[in-house]
């Protein structure tokens, strides 16, 4: 494994969490891990918090890496409506499969390039790089609808969203697939590596010879793509698309979960399966709301609760009063009361 | 470039912008330069430019508030149920609203000092919990029928020359003004733009960085809260999913207006401005009739995307020839 990896024992809030929400779901709703086989394919509470946990999974593991170069994407909800909206208008035009995937896809990509080109090149703060494309996005997207709900009935894009392979539902193999391949490029490379290099200090990682600019595109193009087949998901699931609530606020779920996963906001060290498990933990909370019969509601004061508490466990201030597991050093540690860095010592 | 012009160029730039974009309108539509379209503009973004005041400060002193736009859902919800169903008349429940608005930001920004954690989060998670607040009051919108509210809405300074300012306008002029006041000719001013420019500097020269913190949190969402009274006037209802989005707008507002986001430079009158070009861009497009309304979003964006550029040219000019532009 590599230095980046994260030991047994910082995981170890991450998983908890995920158990212990999934069998508070198991005593509201005795079901809950009930699984059955119907028509090839599987059906159960459990399938459905993975179903639907889908999208904002696979904006997580391009969120994660995003963060961990310490930026944001916040413009994935809108590019998930702008791949949608294409996946719908084109299949509606009569389009092939294979035309429209590649067309969402690139656009994807399109988005991912111009979002890192002003992170990278321009250094832009990705906060404010990427609100040009939240903001600009969900008009391109209802650009691309001309405004209406596109709606379309090819069975071939449909399968996306609702189909499964071997009994799993696409969604579920499609976000698989997304993070075998992502931790791949990443922990099989020197990739990951140089992405927390980044993420740490972007000038002494390019003193010490890594390709910034390089890695910065990567990442937010990684992201634009795993956006892209989010909004995939989502169109193909709903058999439409719609430009105006299409992804909305789901870069804010997408953050959550990578920080409910423990990747620091602070970029560095990044946990790729952790961020899937913060948004699974997410998920099963929306659908144990739904099951307990309590009111919707509620359910963003209790997402509100997990996130304050999650973030305080991490806090800098409450980790210097906590043993430190051996070699971990606390996340997002704070900065010495002098900062040696030539901006501050500016007259 | 003398100093003055260099310090308020981003400035003189933003209001050309306004000033320009305001004659081509006028150009095209012969109504548009009327007293009528400006009393409008001003009373339509009444609650924007209030609650972009906040952010300017939040922003100033290197921060940021995501809950805005919640806490104005959340308080005209409070106002609607205090009043129609709690029996309450208006002026308590105001008060009640702003004071809750203002102890909801100022706890945030005290997590925020304490546990020093990213702004970013900690008020994404004030954006839940306060849109969750106003859904666990109600789901509805509800109207408000007070015969205060109508009252206060036919409240309107009116001028000879035809200008008429709603209450809401007169109070969004009356926040910009105390604002640049505070920001310019106060001690919290001062130290804002100090916090914001350097934070480890402004400790060791005796900023009360704990107190600053919690007071431009706490600033920031007591205009929010004022923001929602004004939308609950302007829209006669509570309803726990208005003004979503609206922490966005503001952020435009205040990127457009010229203030940096990393902190301790900008101006409160930038965005002023910066909200009245979106207010233009808005107007325009209704004018026209024939344009739909994604545009304003596109043309937002590419504003955006304009003046970012103009900021980071002009950083390039400062840091003198041949200067690696400042790390964002």
């Amino acid at each position: 494994m590599t230095l980046s990896a994260p030991g047994p024992s910082r995981n170890l809030p991450q998983y908890g969490a995920l158990i212990a929400v999934l069998l508070a779901n198991w005593l509201l709703f005795p079901d809950f891990f009930a699984i059955r086989l119907q028509d090839g394919r599987l059906f159960g509470s459990l399938i459905d918090v993975l179903n639907r946990g889908a999208p904002v999974a696979l904006l997580a593991i391009g969120m994660t890496m995003v963060i961990a170069t310490r930026g944001v994407d916040l413009s994935v909800g809108a590019v998930m409506a702008i791949s949608g909206a294409i996946a719908a208008t084109m299949t509606g035009a009569g389009w092939s499969l294979p035309a429209v995937l590649a067309a969402s896809l690139a656009a994807g990509l399109l988005c991912g390039l111009w979002n890192g080109l002003l992170v990278a090149v321009l250094r832009i703060q990705p906060i404010i790089a990427t609100l040009i494309l939240m903001v600009a996005g969900r008009g391109i997207a209802q650009l691309v609808t001309e405004g209406q709900i596109v709606t379309f009935t090819s069975p071939a894009l449909a399968f996306i969203g609702s189909g499964s392979f071997l009994t799993v539902p696409m969604p579920v193999v499609l976000t698989i697939v997304a993070l075998a391949v992502t931790a791949l490029l990443v922990r099989a490379t020197a990739l990951g590596l140089m992405i927390e290099a980044v993420g740490v200090n972007r000038l002494s990682s390019a003193g010490a010879g890594v390709n910034t600019p390089v890695v910065l595109v990567a990442v937010y193009v990684w992201c634009g793509l795993c956006a892209a087949v989010a909004g995939l998901i989502v169109t193909a699931d709903i058999r439409g698309a719609d430009a105006n609530n299409a992804g909305l606020w789901l870069e804010l779920d997408a953050i959550l979960a990578v920080v409910v996963g423990g990747t620091s906001l602070l970029g560095g060290r990044f946990g790729l399966v952790l961020s899937v498990v913060g948004a699974l933990i997410i998920q099963a909370m929306n659908t144990g709301i739904l099951l307990s019969g309590f009111k919707p509601e509620f359910n963003l004061i209790v997402k509100a609760g997990v996130l304050l508490v999650v973030l305080l466990l991490q806090s800098p201030t409450l980790t210097l009063f906590l043993p430190r597991p051996k070699g971990a050093r606390p996340i997002g540690t704070v900065k010495p009361p002098v900062a040696p860095t030539s901006g501050g010592a500016k007259p | 470039m003398t100093g003055a012009l260099q310090r308020f160029l981003p400035l003189i730039v933003t209001t050309a912008v306004l000033v320009v974009g305001f004659l081509l309108c006028a150009a095209q539509f012969p109504n548009f330069a009327s007293w009528r379209v400006v009393g409008n503009l001003l009373t339509d973004n009444a609650f924007l430019g209030i609650t972009a005041v906040g952010m300017t400060f939040v922003i100033l002193s290197g921060g940021i508030d995501l809950s805005v736009g919640a806490v104005i859902g959340f308080t005209t919800v409070l106002l609607a149920v205090l009043i129609e169903q709690g029996g309450w008349h208006p002026v308590p429940a105001f008060a009640v609203a702003l004071i809750a608005a203002g102890g909801f930001g100022a706890a945030m920004g005290g997590v925020i000092h304490v546990f020093q954690m990213p702004p970013f989060i900690v008020t994404l998670a004030g954006m839940f919990i306060a849109r969750g607040l106003g859904f666990v009051l109600t789901t509805d919108s509800v109207p408000i029928n007070h015969p205060l509210y109508g009252e206060l809405n036919d409240m309107a300074l009116r001028f000879d020359f035809g200008l008429k300012l709603s209450l809401p306008a007169l109070l969004m002029l009356g926040v910009v003004l105390a604002a640049v006041v505070l920001a310019h000719w106060t001690r919290f001013g001062a130290n804002l733009y100090a916090l914001g420019g350097n934070r480890q500097s402004a400790e060791l020269m005796g900023v009360p960085v704990a107190r600053t913190t919690v007071a431009v949190y706490g600033l920031s969402g007591l205009l929010a809260g004022l923001a929602g009274i004004v939308f609950s006037l302007y829209t006669g209802a509570g309803y726990s999913l208005a003004a979503t989005g609206v922490e966005l707008d503001t952020i435009t507002a205040v990127v457009i207006g010229g203030t940096q986001l990393t902190g301790g430079y900008g101006y409160v009158v930038g965005t002023f401005v910066g909200v009245l070009i979106q207010g233009l861009i808005q107007t325009y497009i209704t004018f026209d009739g024939t344009l739909s309304s994604w545009w304003t979003k596109i043309a937002i964006g590419v504003l955006l995307f304009v003046f970012i550029l103009l900021q980071k040219g002009l950083l390039v000019v400062w840091a003198g020839r041949g200067g690696e532009p400042a790390e964002a």
